[in-house]
Protein backbone atom coordinates (compact mmCIF):
# COMPACT_ATOMS: atom_id res chain seq x y z
CA UNK A 1 0.00 0.00 0.00
CA UNK A 2 1.44 3.35 -0.69
CA UNK A 3 1.77 6.12 1.50
CA UNK A 4 -0.89 8.03 -0.44
CA UNK A 5 -3.37 4.99 -0.10
CA UNK A 6 -2.82 5.05 3.88
CA UNK A 7 -3.61 8.66 4.11
CA UNK A 8 -6.75 8.89 2.41
CA UNK A 9 -7.54 6.23 4.21
CA UNK A 10 -6.60 7.07 7.85
CA UNK A 11 -9.02 10.11 6.80
CA UNK A 12 -12.17 7.82 6.16
CA UNK A 13 -11.23 6.01 9.55
CA UNK A 14 -11.17 9.29 11.26
CA UNK A 15 -14.71 10.36 9.35
CA UNK A 16 -16.11 7.12 10.06
CA UNK A 17 -15.03 6.61 13.75
CA UNK A 18 -16.86 10.13 13.97
CA UNK A 19 -19.87 8.47 11.97
CA UNK A 20 -20.08 5.62 14.68
CA UNK A 21 -19.27 7.70 17.81
CA UNK A 22 -22.67 9.52 16.64
CA UNK A 23 -24.61 6.29 16.04
CA UNK A 24 -23.39 4.73 19.21
CA UNK A 25 -25.26 7.19 20.95
CA UNK A 26 -28.35 4.95 22.42
CA UNK A 27 -31.11 5.03 20.16
CA UNK A 28 -29.97 8.52 18.70
CA UNK A 29 -32.25 7.90 15.29
CA UNK A 30 -35.59 7.47 17.19
CA UNK A 31 -34.38 10.34 19.80
CA UNK A 32 -34.03 13.14 16.64
CA UNK A 33 -37.85 11.64 15.45
CA UNK A 34 -39.72 12.03 18.62
CA UNK A 35 -37.80 15.34 19.28
CA UNK A 36 -38.55 16.42 15.57
CA UNK A 37 -42.34 15.03 15.79
CA UNK A 38 -42.40 17.87 19.68
CA UNK A 39 -41.05 20.53 17.57
CA UNK A 40 -43.03 20.39 14.74
CA UNK A 41 -46.72 19.63 17.15
CA UNK A 42 -45.28 22.79 19.31
CA UNK A 43 -45.57 25.21 16.11
CA UNK A 44 -49.03 24.00 15.60
CA UNK A 45 -50.48 24.14 19.05
CA UNK A 46 -47.52 24.98 22.16
CA UNK A 47 -49.99 22.54 24.73
CA UNK A 48 -48.72 19.30 23.23
CA UNK A 49 -45.43 20.07 25.64
CA UNK A 50 -47.41 21.18 28.54
CA UNK A 51 -47.28 18.89 31.88
CA UNK A 52 -50.47 17.76 31.68
CA UNK A 53 -50.40 16.62 28.19
CA UNK A 54 -47.14 15.07 29.15
CA UNK A 55 -48.81 12.84 31.65
CA UNK A 56 -51.22 12.14 29.59
CA UNK A 57 -48.94 10.65 26.84
CA UNK A 58 -46.70 8.79 29.13
CA UNK A 59 -50.09 7.26 30.58
CA UNK A 60 -51.65 5.85 27.37
CA UNK A 61 -48.51 4.54 26.12
CA UNK A 62 -47.63 2.84 29.82
CA UNK A 63 -48.89 -0.22 29.33
CA UNK A 64 -48.25 -0.76 25.48
CA UNK A 65 -44.65 0.18 26.61
CA UNK A 66 -44.39 -2.55 28.53
CA UNK A 67 -46.14 -5.23 26.32
CA UNK A 68 -43.11 -3.62 23.95
CA UNK A 69 -40.76 -4.72 26.33
CA UNK A 70 -41.08 -8.33 26.11
CA UNK A 71 -41.85 -7.86 22.40
CA UNK A 72 -38.33 -6.23 21.51
CA UNK A 73 -36.56 -8.95 23.59
CA UNK A 74 -38.63 -11.46 21.26
CA UNK A 75 -37.90 -9.41 18.05
CA UNK A 76 -34.11 -9.28 19.35
CA UNK A 77 -33.81 -13.03 18.50
CA UNK A 78 -35.17 -12.91 15.30
CA UNK A 79 -38.94 -13.71 16.17
CA UNK A 80 -42.18 -11.80 16.81
CA UNK A 81 -45.15 -12.08 19.19
CA UNK A 82 -48.89 -11.91 17.95
CA UNK A 83 -50.41 -13.07 21.12
CA UNK A 84 -49.42 -10.07 23.51
CA UNK A 85 -52.37 -8.00 23.68
CA UNK A 86 -54.86 -10.73 24.29
CA UNK A 87 -52.57 -12.79 26.86
CA UNK A 88 -52.51 -9.43 28.73
CA UNK A 89 -55.91 -9.12 28.44
CA UNK A 90 -56.29 -12.96 29.83
CA UNK A 91 -54.11 -11.86 32.34
CA UNK A 92 -55.91 -9.10 33.12
CA UNK A 93 -59.51 -10.85 33.78
CA UNK A 94 -57.58 -13.60 35.32
CA UNK A 95 -56.26 -11.32 38.47
CA UNK A 96 -59.44 -9.45 38.97
CA UNK A 97 -62.00 -12.38 38.54
CA UNK A 98 -59.99 -14.02 41.11
CA UNK A 99 -59.56 -11.59 43.34
CA UNK A 100 -63.46 -9.82 42.71
CA UNK A 101 -65.84 -12.66 41.87
CA UNK A 102 -63.89 -15.68 43.71
CA UNK A 103 -62.73 -13.70 46.98
CA UNK A 104 -59.07 -14.43 46.77
CA UNK A 105 -56.42 -12.08 48.23
CA UNK A 106 -55.59 -9.68 46.18
CA UNK A 107 -52.04 -10.70 45.78
CA UNK A 108 -52.85 -14.01 45.08
CA UNK A 109 -55.36 -13.20 42.66
CA UNK A 110 -52.32 -10.69 40.75
CA UNK A 111 -49.77 -12.94 41.39
CA UNK A 112 -51.72 -16.17 39.84
CA UNK A 113 -52.71 -13.30 36.74
CA UNK A 114 -48.84 -12.99 35.86
CA UNK A 115 -47.94 -16.28 36.62
CA UNK A 116 -51.04 -16.71 33.87
CA UNK A 117 -49.04 -14.76 31.10
CA UNK A 118 -45.70 -15.76 32.32
CA UNK A 119 -47.02 -19.33 30.96
CA UNK A 120 -47.86 -18.58 28.21
CA UNK A 121 -44.93 -17.68 26.84
CA UNK A 122 -43.25 -20.25 28.13
CA UNK A 123 -45.67 -22.19 25.85
CA UNK A 124 -44.81 -19.72 22.86
CA UNK A 125 -41.40 -20.22 23.80
CA UNK A 126 -41.49 -24.51 24.12
CA UNK A 127 -43.56 -24.78 20.68
CA UNK A 128 -41.05 -22.55 18.84
CA UNK A 129 -37.44 -24.28 20.07
CA UNK A 130 -39.21 -28.26 20.42
CA UNK A 131 -41.55 -28.54 17.58
CA UNK A 132 -39.42 -25.93 15.56
CA UNK A 133 -42.42 -23.87 14.51
CA UNK A 134 -42.25 -20.45 13.32
CA UNK A 135 -43.09 -18.03 16.16
CA UNK A 136 -45.58 -16.28 13.71
CA UNK A 137 -47.72 -19.14 13.42
CA UNK A 138 -47.35 -19.91 17.37
CA UNK A 139 -48.58 -16.87 18.49
CA UNK A 140 -50.97 -16.70 15.79
CA UNK A 141 -51.96 -20.16 17.62
CA UNK A 142 -51.78 -18.65 21.33
CA UNK A 143 -53.31 -15.67 20.68
CA UNK A 144 -56.64 -17.38 19.34
CA UNK A 145 -56.33 -19.55 22.63
CA UNK A 146 -55.94 -16.85 24.71
CA UNK A 147 -59.02 -14.92 23.40
CA UNK A 148 -60.88 -17.48 23.66
CA UNK A 149 -60.03 -18.19 27.81
CA UNK A 150 -60.39 -14.74 28.39
CA UNK A 151 -64.38 -15.07 26.85
CA UNK A 152 -64.62 -18.35 29.25
CA UNK A 153 -63.17 -16.17 32.00
CA UNK A 154 -65.04 -12.82 31.74
CA UNK A 155 -67.84 -11.57 29.36
CA UNK A 156 -67.87 -8.19 31.25
CA UNK A 157 -65.31 -5.30 32.71
CA UNK A 158 -65.02 -6.20 36.24
CA UNK A 159 -65.27 -3.53 38.54
CA UNK A 160 -64.61 -2.71 42.27
CA UNK A 161 -61.03 -3.72 42.28
CA UNK A 162 -59.07 -3.97 45.54
CA UNK A 163 -56.20 -1.27 45.86
CA UNK A 164 -53.45 -3.61 44.92
CA UNK A 165 -54.47 -4.04 41.69
CA UNK A 166 -55.41 -0.28 40.73
CA UNK A 167 -52.02 1.16 42.15
CA UNK A 168 -50.25 2.09 39.11
CA UNK A 169 -53.07 4.27 38.43
CA UNK A 170 -52.58 6.49 41.88
CA UNK A 171 -51.72 9.89 40.53
CA UNK A 172 -48.51 12.04 42.18
CA UNK A 173 -47.09 15.46 41.78
CA UNK A 174 -43.64 16.30 42.79
CA UNK A 175 -44.85 18.71 45.42
CA UNK A 176 -46.41 15.60 47.15
CA UNK A 177 -42.82 14.56 48.10
CA UNK A 178 -41.44 17.88 48.67
CA UNK A 179 -43.70 20.39 49.24
CA UNK A 180 -41.46 23.29 48.68
CA UNK A 181 -41.48 23.03 45.26
CA UNK A 182 -45.31 23.55 45.46
CA UNK A 183 -44.15 27.24 45.70
CA UNK A 184 -41.69 26.96 42.72
CA UNK A 185 -43.73 28.62 39.58
CA UNK A 186 -43.66 25.69 37.54
CA UNK A 187 -47.20 23.09 36.23
CA UNK A 188 -44.33 20.45 36.14
CA UNK A 189 -44.16 19.92 39.94
CA UNK A 190 -48.01 20.30 40.82
CA UNK A 191 -49.23 18.26 38.01
CA UNK A 192 -50.17 14.70 38.27
CA UNK A 193 -48.32 11.70 37.07
CA UNK A 194 -49.26 8.16 37.38
CA UNK A 195 -46.94 5.53 39.22
CA UNK A 196 -47.49 3.38 36.39
CA UNK A 197 -45.68 5.65 34.01
CA UNK A 198 -42.67 5.77 36.19
CA UNK A 199 -42.75 2.23 36.89
CA UNK A 200 -42.09 1.99 33.24
CA UNK A 201 -39.24 3.72 32.92
CA UNK A 202 -38.10 1.69 35.58
CA UNK A 203 -38.77 -1.28 33.70
CA UNK A 204 -36.99 0.15 30.94
CA UNK A 205 -33.86 0.87 32.30
CA UNK A 206 -33.57 -2.65 33.96
CA UNK A 207 -34.09 -4.47 30.84
CA UNK A 208 -31.58 -2.03 29.26
CA UNK A 209 -29.03 -3.01 31.49
CA UNK A 210 -29.27 -6.85 31.48
CA UNK A 211 -29.27 -6.27 27.34
CA UNK A 212 -26.03 -4.51 28.00
CA UNK A 213 -23.92 -5.51 30.69
CA UNK A 214 -24.93 -9.25 31.25
CA UNK A 215 -24.28 -12.53 29.47
CA UNK A 216 -27.94 -13.67 29.32
CA UNK A 217 -27.91 -10.16 27.47
CA UNK A 218 -25.21 -10.75 25.17
CA UNK A 219 -26.87 -14.01 24.24
CA UNK A 220 -30.14 -12.70 23.42
CA UNK A 221 -28.53 -10.46 20.86
CA UNK A 222 -26.31 -13.57 19.11
CA UNK A 223 -29.30 -15.43 19.10
CA UNK A 224 -30.88 -13.23 16.92
CA UNK A 225 -27.71 -12.26 14.52
CA UNK A 226 -26.77 -15.68 13.44
CA UNK A 227 -28.52 -19.02 15.68
CA UNK A 228 -26.18 -20.84 13.72
CA UNK A 229 -23.05 -19.59 14.35
CA UNK A 230 -24.51 -19.08 18.35
CA UNK A 231 -25.23 -22.76 18.43
CA UNK A 232 -21.43 -23.68 17.37
CA UNK A 233 -20.04 -21.11 19.95
CA UNK A 234 -21.54 -23.26 22.39
CA UNK A 235 -24.47 -21.18 23.64
CA UNK A 236 -27.34 -23.14 24.86
CA UNK A 237 -29.88 -21.24 22.32
CA UNK A 238 -32.81 -22.78 22.87
CA UNK A 239 -32.73 -22.13 26.49
CA UNK A 240 -31.84 -18.65 25.94
CA UNK A 241 -34.94 -18.39 23.43
CA UNK A 242 -37.73 -20.05 26.39
CA UNK A 243 -36.30 -18.03 28.60
CA UNK A 244 -37.29 -14.79 26.52
CA UNK A 245 -40.42 -16.00 25.67
CA UNK A 246 -41.33 -16.70 29.24
CA UNK A 247 -39.52 -13.28 30.37
CA UNK A 248 -41.99 -11.90 27.76
CA UNK A 249 -44.82 -13.33 29.32
CA UNK A 250 -44.24 -12.05 32.60
CA UNK A 251 -43.68 -8.58 31.01
CA UNK A 252 -47.30 -9.16 29.74
CA UNK A 253 -48.68 -9.79 33.15
CA UNK A 254 -46.84 -6.45 34.17
CA UNK A 255 -48.43 -4.40 31.35
CA UNK A 256 -51.76 -5.93 32.61
CA UNK A 257 -51.35 -4.70 36.03
CA UNK A 258 -50.59 -1.15 34.67
CA UNK A 259 -53.57 -1.19 32.29
CA UNK A 260 -56.25 -1.96 34.87
CA UNK A 261 -54.88 0.48 37.16
CA UNK A 262 -55.07 2.70 34.14
CA UNK A 263 -58.89 2.15 33.50
CA UNK A 264 -59.61 0.97 36.96
CA UNK A 265 -60.98 -2.30 35.59
CA UNK A 266 -60.61 -6.03 34.48
CA UNK A 267 -61.56 -5.58 30.37
CA UNK A 268 -62.11 -8.71 28.70
CA UNK A 269 -62.19 -6.40 25.17
CA UNK A 270 -58.39 -4.79 26.36
CA UNK A 271 -55.70 -5.03 24.12
CA UNK A 272 -57.28 -6.46 21.21
CA UNK A 273 -54.44 -4.47 18.67
CA UNK A 274 -51.96 -4.61 21.19
CA UNK A 275 -50.05 -6.58 19.21
CA UNK A 276 -49.31 -4.32 16.21
CA UNK A 277 -49.48 -1.44 18.62
CA UNK A 278 -46.12 -2.73 20.56
CA UNK A 279 -44.41 -4.29 17.05
CA UNK A 280 -44.75 -0.45 15.91
CA UNK A 281 -43.05 0.76 18.76
CA UNK A 282 -40.31 -1.83 18.56
CA UNK A 283 -39.78 -1.07 14.77
CA UNK A 284 -39.73 2.82 15.19
CA UNK A 285 -37.35 2.06 17.58
CA UNK A 286 -35.02 1.14 15.37
CA UNK A 287 -34.93 -2.60 16.91
CA UNK A 288 -34.59 -4.68 13.17
CA UNK A 289 -36.82 -7.25 12.41
CA UNK A 290 -34.28 -9.42 11.11
CA UNK A 291 -32.87 -10.17 14.73
CA UNK A 292 -29.64 -9.00 16.90
CA UNK A 293 -29.33 -5.43 16.55
CA UNK A 294 -31.21 -2.65 17.93
CA UNK A 295 -31.54 -0.55 21.50
CA UNK A 296 -34.45 -1.21 23.90
CA UNK A 297 -34.33 2.72 25.01
CA UNK A 298 -35.39 3.12 21.16
CA UNK A 299 -38.92 0.64 21.76
CA UNK A 300 -39.67 3.14 24.44
CA UNK A 301 -39.12 6.21 22.20
CA UNK A 302 -41.01 4.80 19.84
CA UNK A 303 -43.74 3.68 22.18
CA UNK A 304 -43.41 7.99 22.97
CA UNK A 305 -43.42 8.87 19.07
CA UNK A 306 -46.98 7.05 18.34
CA UNK A 307 -48.15 8.73 21.71
CA UNK A 308 -47.22 12.13 20.71
CA UNK A 309 -48.54 11.49 16.94
CA UNK A 310 -51.94 10.70 18.48
CA UNK A 311 -51.87 13.31 21.03
CA UNK A 312 -50.54 15.77 18.69
CA UNK A 313 -52.53 15.28 15.91
CA UNK A 314 -55.71 15.28 18.36
CA UNK A 315 -55.05 18.82 19.40
CA UNK A 316 -54.31 19.86 16.47
CA UNK A 317 -57.92 18.90 15.63
CA UNK A 318 -57.26 16.25 13.16
CA UNK A 319 -59.61 13.85 11.95
CA UNK A 320 -58.92 10.72 14.72
CA UNK A 321 -58.83 8.15 11.04
CA UNK A 322 -55.80 9.83 9.99
CA UNK A 323 -53.65 8.82 13.37
CA UNK A 324 -53.67 5.42 12.30
CA UNK A 325 -53.13 6.25 9.01
CA UNK A 326 -49.59 7.92 9.96
CA UNK A 327 -48.75 5.37 12.56
CA UNK A 328 -49.06 3.19 9.16
CA UNK A 329 -46.51 5.03 7.41
CA UNK A 330 -44.03 5.70 10.21
CA UNK A 331 -43.83 1.76 10.58
CA UNK A 332 -43.30 1.26 6.64
CA UNK A 333 -40.78 4.07 6.93
CA UNK A 334 -38.73 3.11 9.84
CA UNK A 335 -38.62 -0.96 8.67
CA UNK A 336 -37.55 0.82 5.20
CA UNK A 337 -34.79 2.51 7.04
CA UNK A 338 -33.59 -0.51 8.69
CA UNK A 339 -33.48 -2.42 4.99
CA UNK A 340 -31.64 0.45 3.54
CA UNK A 341 -28.90 0.39 6.17
CA UNK A 342 -28.80 -3.00 5.96
CA UNK A 343 -27.96 -3.07 2.49
CA UNK A 344 -25.14 -0.35 3.29
CA UNK A 345 -23.15 -2.51 5.08
CA UNK B 1 8.30 -39.48 19.01
CA UNK B 2 7.53 -41.38 21.81
CA UNK B 3 4.02 -42.56 23.29
CA UNK B 4 3.63 -39.88 26.02
CA UNK B 5 3.75 -37.03 23.79
CA UNK B 6 0.28 -38.19 22.32
CA UNK B 7 -2.22 -35.79 23.45
CA UNK B 8 -5.32 -37.73 21.42
CA UNK B 9 -5.61 -40.85 20.41
CA UNK B 10 -8.34 -43.45 19.20
CA UNK B 11 -7.88 -47.07 18.98
CA UNK B 12 -10.33 -48.97 16.93
CA UNK B 13 -13.38 -46.48 16.37
CA UNK B 14 -16.84 -48.19 14.62
CA UNK B 15 -19.35 -45.88 13.90
CA UNK B 16 -22.30 -47.31 12.06
CA UNK B 17 -25.45 -45.69 10.61
CA UNK B 18 -27.99 -48.23 9.42
CA UNK B 19 -26.17 -50.41 7.28
CA UNK B 20 -23.66 -48.10 6.21
CA UNK B 21 -20.67 -48.49 8.13
CA UNK B 22 -18.56 -45.17 8.36
CA UNK B 23 -15.44 -45.86 10.61
CA UNK B 24 -14.73 -49.47 10.58
CA UNK B 25 -11.81 -49.46 13.52
CA UNK B 26 -10.33 -46.40 12.88
CA UNK B 27 -6.89 -45.35 14.74
CA UNK B 28 -5.77 -42.06 15.49
CA UNK B 29 -3.20 -40.35 16.92
CA UNK B 30 -1.58 -36.25 17.27
CA UNK B 31 1.14 -35.46 18.80
CA UNK B 32 2.17 -33.16 20.79
CA UNK B 33 3.02 -29.59 18.88
CA UNK B 34 2.05 -30.70 15.41
CA UNK B 35 -0.41 -29.72 12.78
CA UNK B 36 -1.94 -33.28 11.77
CA UNK B 37 -3.73 -33.02 8.33
CA UNK B 38 -6.56 -35.27 7.70
CA UNK B 39 -6.91 -36.32 4.23
CA UNK B 40 -9.98 -39.01 2.60
CA UNK B 41 -12.19 -39.36 -0.39
CA UNK B 42 -15.78 -38.37 0.39
CA UNK B 43 -17.37 -41.31 2.12
CA UNK B 44 -13.86 -42.31 3.55
CA UNK B 45 -15.39 -41.68 7.22
CA UNK B 46 -13.48 -38.34 7.41
CA UNK B 47 -15.82 -36.31 8.90
CA UNK B 48 -17.31 -38.89 11.30
CA UNK B 49 -14.09 -39.45 12.53
CA UNK B 50 -13.71 -35.53 13.46
CA UNK B 51 -16.91 -35.91 14.73
CA UNK B 52 -16.23 -38.41 17.32
CA UNK B 53 -12.83 -36.52 18.74
CA UNK B 54 -15.03 -33.30 18.56
CA UNK B 55 -18.06 -35.02 20.47
CA UNK B 56 -20.10 -34.27 18.11
CA UNK B 57 -21.39 -38.18 17.62
CA UNK B 58 -20.60 -41.07 19.89
CA UNK B 59 -18.51 -43.95 18.41
CA UNK B 60 -20.11 -47.34 18.89
CA UNK B 61 -17.11 -49.06 19.79
CA UNK B 62 -13.19 -48.27 19.66
CA UNK B 63 -11.76 -45.82 22.54
CA UNK B 64 -10.63 -42.59 22.80
CA UNK B 65 -8.10 -41.46 24.76
CA UNK B 66 -6.99 -37.59 25.96
CA UNK B 67 -3.61 -36.69 27.56
CA UNK B 68 -3.56 -41.19 27.78
CA UNK B 69 -7.26 -41.17 29.77
CA UNK B 70 -10.38 -42.84 28.62
CA UNK B 71 -12.71 -40.33 27.95
CA UNK B 72 -15.94 -39.95 26.55
CA UNK B 73 -17.64 -37.12 25.09
CA UNK B 74 -21.45 -36.38 25.63
CA UNK B 75 -21.37 -33.67 23.10
CA UNK B 76 -19.26 -30.47 21.55
CA UNK B 77 -19.89 -28.56 24.93
CA UNK B 78 -18.20 -31.56 26.81
CA UNK B 79 -15.33 -31.90 24.15
CA UNK B 80 -14.74 -28.04 24.95
CA UNK B 81 -14.61 -28.36 28.46
CA UNK B 82 -12.09 -30.66 27.65
CA UNK B 83 -9.82 -27.87 25.98
CA UNK B 84 -10.56 -29.50 23.12
CA UNK B 85 -11.54 -26.38 20.33
CA UNK B 86 -13.54 -26.66 17.18
CA UNK B 87 -12.99 -23.99 13.81
CA UNK B 88 -15.66 -24.32 11.18
CA UNK B 89 -15.85 -23.97 7.52
CA UNK B 90 -18.80 -21.75 7.80
CA UNK B 91 -16.83 -18.59 9.42
CA UNK B 92 -19.31 -18.94 12.95
CA UNK B 93 -19.22 -15.63 13.81
CA UNK B 94 -21.40 -13.14 15.53
CA UNK B 95 -21.86 -10.44 12.55
CA UNK B 96 -23.16 -7.79 14.43
CA UNK B 97 -21.10 -8.34 17.31
CA UNK B 98 -17.45 -6.91 17.31
CA UNK B 99 -14.16 -8.63 17.94
CA UNK B 100 -14.16 -8.81 21.67
CA UNK B 101 -17.54 -9.70 22.01
CA UNK B 102 -17.23 -12.35 19.83
CA UNK B 103 -13.94 -13.75 20.77
CA UNK B 104 -15.52 -14.81 24.16
CA UNK B 105 -19.53 -15.09 23.04
CA UNK B 106 -20.55 -17.83 25.41
CA UNK B 107 -17.47 -17.97 27.95
CA UNK B 108 -18.24 -13.95 28.74
CA UNK B 109 -15.76 -12.88 32.57
CA UNK B 110 -18.21 -12.14 34.90
CA UNK B 111 -17.47 -9.57 38.05
CA UNK B 112 -16.00 -10.78 40.93
CA UNK B 113 -18.23 -11.20 43.89
CA UNK B 114 -22.15 -10.92 43.70
CA UNK B 115 -21.97 -8.58 40.71
CA UNK B 116 -21.11 -11.32 38.50
CA UNK B 117 -22.49 -14.19 40.51
CA UNK B 118 -26.05 -13.01 41.31
CA UNK B 119 -26.77 -10.43 38.33
CA UNK B 120 -24.45 -11.55 36.14
CA UNK B 121 -22.71 -8.59 35.36
CA UNK B 122 -20.17 -9.05 32.73
CA UNK B 123 -16.25 -7.26 33.05
CA UNK B 124 -16.12 -5.70 29.66
CA UNK B 125 -12.55 -4.16 30.31
CA UNK B 126 -10.97 -7.62 31.54
CA UNK B 127 -12.23 -8.94 28.24
CA UNK B 128 -10.77 -6.29 26.14
CA UNK B 129 -7.73 -6.70 27.90
CA UNK B 130 -7.20 -10.66 27.29
CA UNK B 131 -8.73 -10.13 23.58
CA UNK B 132 -6.01 -7.58 22.91
CA UNK B 133 -3.79 -9.94 24.44
CA UNK B 134 -4.62 -13.18 22.00
CA UNK B 135 -4.48 -11.04 19.53
CA UNK B 136 -1.12 -9.46 19.73
CA UNK B 137 0.00 -13.07 20.49
CA UNK B 138 -1.09 -14.54 17.58
CA UNK B 139 0.26 -11.40 15.29
CA UNK B 140 -3.26 -11.04 14.27
CA UNK B 141 -3.42 -7.22 13.17
CA UNK B 142 -7.26 -5.19 13.51
CA UNK B 143 -7.79 -1.61 13.72
CA UNK B 144 -9.96 -1.67 16.43
CA UNK B 145 -10.85 -4.29 18.43
CA UNK B 146 -14.42 -3.01 19.03
CA UNK B 147 -15.55 -3.04 15.31
CA UNK B 148 -18.04 -5.28 14.22
CA UNK B 149 -17.21 -8.95 12.62
CA UNK B 150 -18.98 -7.74 9.59
CA UNK B 151 -16.70 -4.90 8.92
CA UNK B 152 -14.08 -7.76 8.77
CA UNK B 153 -13.21 -9.96 5.59
CA UNK B 154 -13.64 -13.14 5.22
CA UNK B 155 -10.13 -14.24 6.10
CA UNK B 156 -9.89 -11.68 8.87
CA UNK B 157 -13.62 -13.24 10.33
CA UNK B 158 -12.33 -16.78 9.84
CA UNK B 159 -8.93 -15.40 11.62
CA UNK B 160 -11.41 -14.21 14.83
CA UNK B 161 -12.72 -17.82 14.72
CA UNK B 162 -9.60 -19.25 14.83
CA UNK B 163 -8.16 -16.76 17.63
CA UNK B 164 -11.27 -17.63 19.80
CA UNK B 165 -10.51 -21.41 19.92
CA UNK B 166 -6.74 -21.17 20.00
CA UNK B 167 -7.71 -18.59 22.81
CA UNK B 168 -9.77 -21.45 24.55
CA UNK B 169 -8.11 -24.34 23.66
CA UNK B 170 -5.64 -25.83 26.50
CA UNK B 171 -5.34 -29.20 24.62
CA UNK B 172 -6.76 -29.45 20.95
CA UNK B 173 -7.73 -27.03 17.96
CA UNK B 174 -9.67 -28.99 15.82
CA UNK B 175 -10.11 -27.22 12.25
CA UNK B 176 -12.72 -28.77 9.76
CA UNK B 177 -12.33 -27.17 6.30
CA UNK B 178 -11.22 -23.71 7.74
CA UNK B 179 -10.93 -22.31 4.19
CA UNK B 180 -13.14 -23.86 2.06
CA UNK B 181 -15.10 -20.53 2.30
CA UNK B 182 -12.36 -18.19 1.24
CA UNK B 183 -10.25 -16.90 -1.38
CA UNK B 184 -6.68 -17.27 -2.16
CA UNK B 185 -5.35 -14.35 -0.59
CA UNK B 186 -7.85 -14.67 2.07
CA UNK B 187 -6.73 -17.97 2.75
CA UNK B 188 -3.14 -17.44 2.94
CA UNK B 189 -4.16 -15.34 5.87
CA UNK B 190 -5.73 -17.76 7.71
CA UNK B 191 -3.16 -20.59 6.68
CA UNK B 192 -0.20 -18.42 8.90
CA UNK B 193 -2.48 -17.84 11.55
CA UNK B 194 -2.85 -21.79 12.32
CA UNK B 195 1.25 -22.02 11.77
CA UNK B 196 1.31 -19.94 14.80
CA UNK B 197 -0.63 -21.40 16.78
CA UNK B 198 1.29 -24.43 16.29
CA UNK B 199 3.97 -22.72 16.96
CA UNK B 200 2.23 -21.72 20.60
CA UNK B 201 2.15 -25.06 21.74
CA UNK B 202 -1.23 -26.24 20.50
CA UNK B 203 -1.64 -29.03 18.51
CA UNK B 204 -3.75 -28.97 15.57
CA UNK B 205 -5.73 -31.24 13.53
CA UNK B 206 -6.16 -29.88 10.15
CA UNK B 207 -9.21 -31.36 7.78
CA UNK B 208 -8.89 -30.24 4.65
CA UNK B 209 -9.47 -30.73 0.37
CA UNK B 210 -6.84 -28.44 -0.33
CA UNK B 211 -4.08 -30.38 -1.27
CA UNK B 212 -1.64 -27.69 -1.59
CA UNK B 213 -2.65 -26.36 1.91
CA UNK B 214 -1.77 -29.39 3.23
CA UNK B 215 1.06 -30.32 2.20
CA UNK B 216 2.09 -26.37 2.82
CA UNK B 217 0.98 -26.78 6.49
CA UNK B 218 1.10 -29.81 7.58
CA UNK B 219 3.99 -31.93 9.63
CA UNK B 220 2.03 -35.60 9.08
CA UNK B 221 -0.54 -36.42 7.27
CA UNK B 222 -3.05 -39.23 8.51
CA UNK B 223 -5.33 -40.52 5.36
CA UNK B 224 -8.47 -41.97 6.07
CA UNK B 225 -9.87 -44.57 3.11
CA UNK B 226 -12.80 -47.27 3.42
CA UNK B 227 -13.50 -45.84 7.13
CA UNK B 228 -10.18 -46.71 8.08
CA UNK B 229 -6.97 -44.87 8.81
CA UNK B 230 -4.78 -46.40 5.70
CA UNK B 231 -1.53 -44.49 6.62
CA UNK B 232 -0.03 -41.96 7.97
CA UNK B 233 2.95 -39.77 5.99
CA UNK B 234 5.18 -36.87 6.23
CA UNK B 235 4.79 -34.33 3.31
CA UNK B 236 8.23 -34.40 2.53
CA UNK B 237 8.79 -37.81 1.55
CA UNK B 238 5.51 -38.15 -0.66
CA UNK B 239 4.28 -36.14 -3.19
CA UNK B 240 0.84 -34.63 -3.50
CA UNK B 241 -0.09 -37.14 -6.30
CA UNK B 242 1.25 -40.01 -4.23
CA UNK B 243 -1.24 -38.87 -1.06
CA UNK B 244 -3.42 -38.91 -3.73
CA UNK B 245 -3.16 -42.08 -4.79
CA UNK B 246 -3.51 -43.51 -1.27
CA UNK B 247 -5.95 -41.79 -0.81
CA UNK B 248 -8.39 -43.42 -3.90
CA UNK B 249 -6.71 -46.81 -3.54
CA UNK B 250 -4.96 -46.44 -6.69
CA UNK B 251 -1.17 -46.75 -4.46
CA UNK B 252 -0.81 -49.09 -0.89
CA UNK B 253 1.86 -47.99 1.66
Amino acid sequence: MTEKAKNTESQGVNLRQIGQRIAGIPAIGPLIALIAALVYFYTQNERIIAPNTISLILQQTSWIAVLAIGQTLIILTAGIDLSNGLVMALGTVVMTTLAVEGGMDPTLALLIGILVTTGFGLLNGLLVTRLNIPPFIVTLGTLNIAFALTRIVAVTTINDLPELHTFFGIRFALDDFFPALANADSRWFTTPFTIGAVAVLVLYFIMWWVLRETDFGRHVYAVGDDPEAARLMGIPVNRVLITVYALAGFFYGIAGWILVGRIGSGDPNAGQTANLDSITAVVIGGISLFGGRGNILGTLIGALIVGVFITGLQITGVDPLWQRFITGVLVIGAVAIDQFSQRIK
Amino acid sequence: MSEQNIILQAKGLVKRYGSVTALDGADFELYNGEILAVIGDNGAGKSSLIKALSGAIQPDEGEILLNGKKIRFSGPSDARNHGIETVYQTLAVSPSMNIVENLFLGREILRPGILGSVFRMMDKKKMLEEATGYMSELKFRIQSMTQPVSTLSGGQRQGVAVARSAAFASNVVIMDEPTAALGVKESGMVLELIKKVRDKGLPVILISHNMPHVWELADRIHIQRLGRRATVIKPDEYSMSDGVAIMTGAKEV
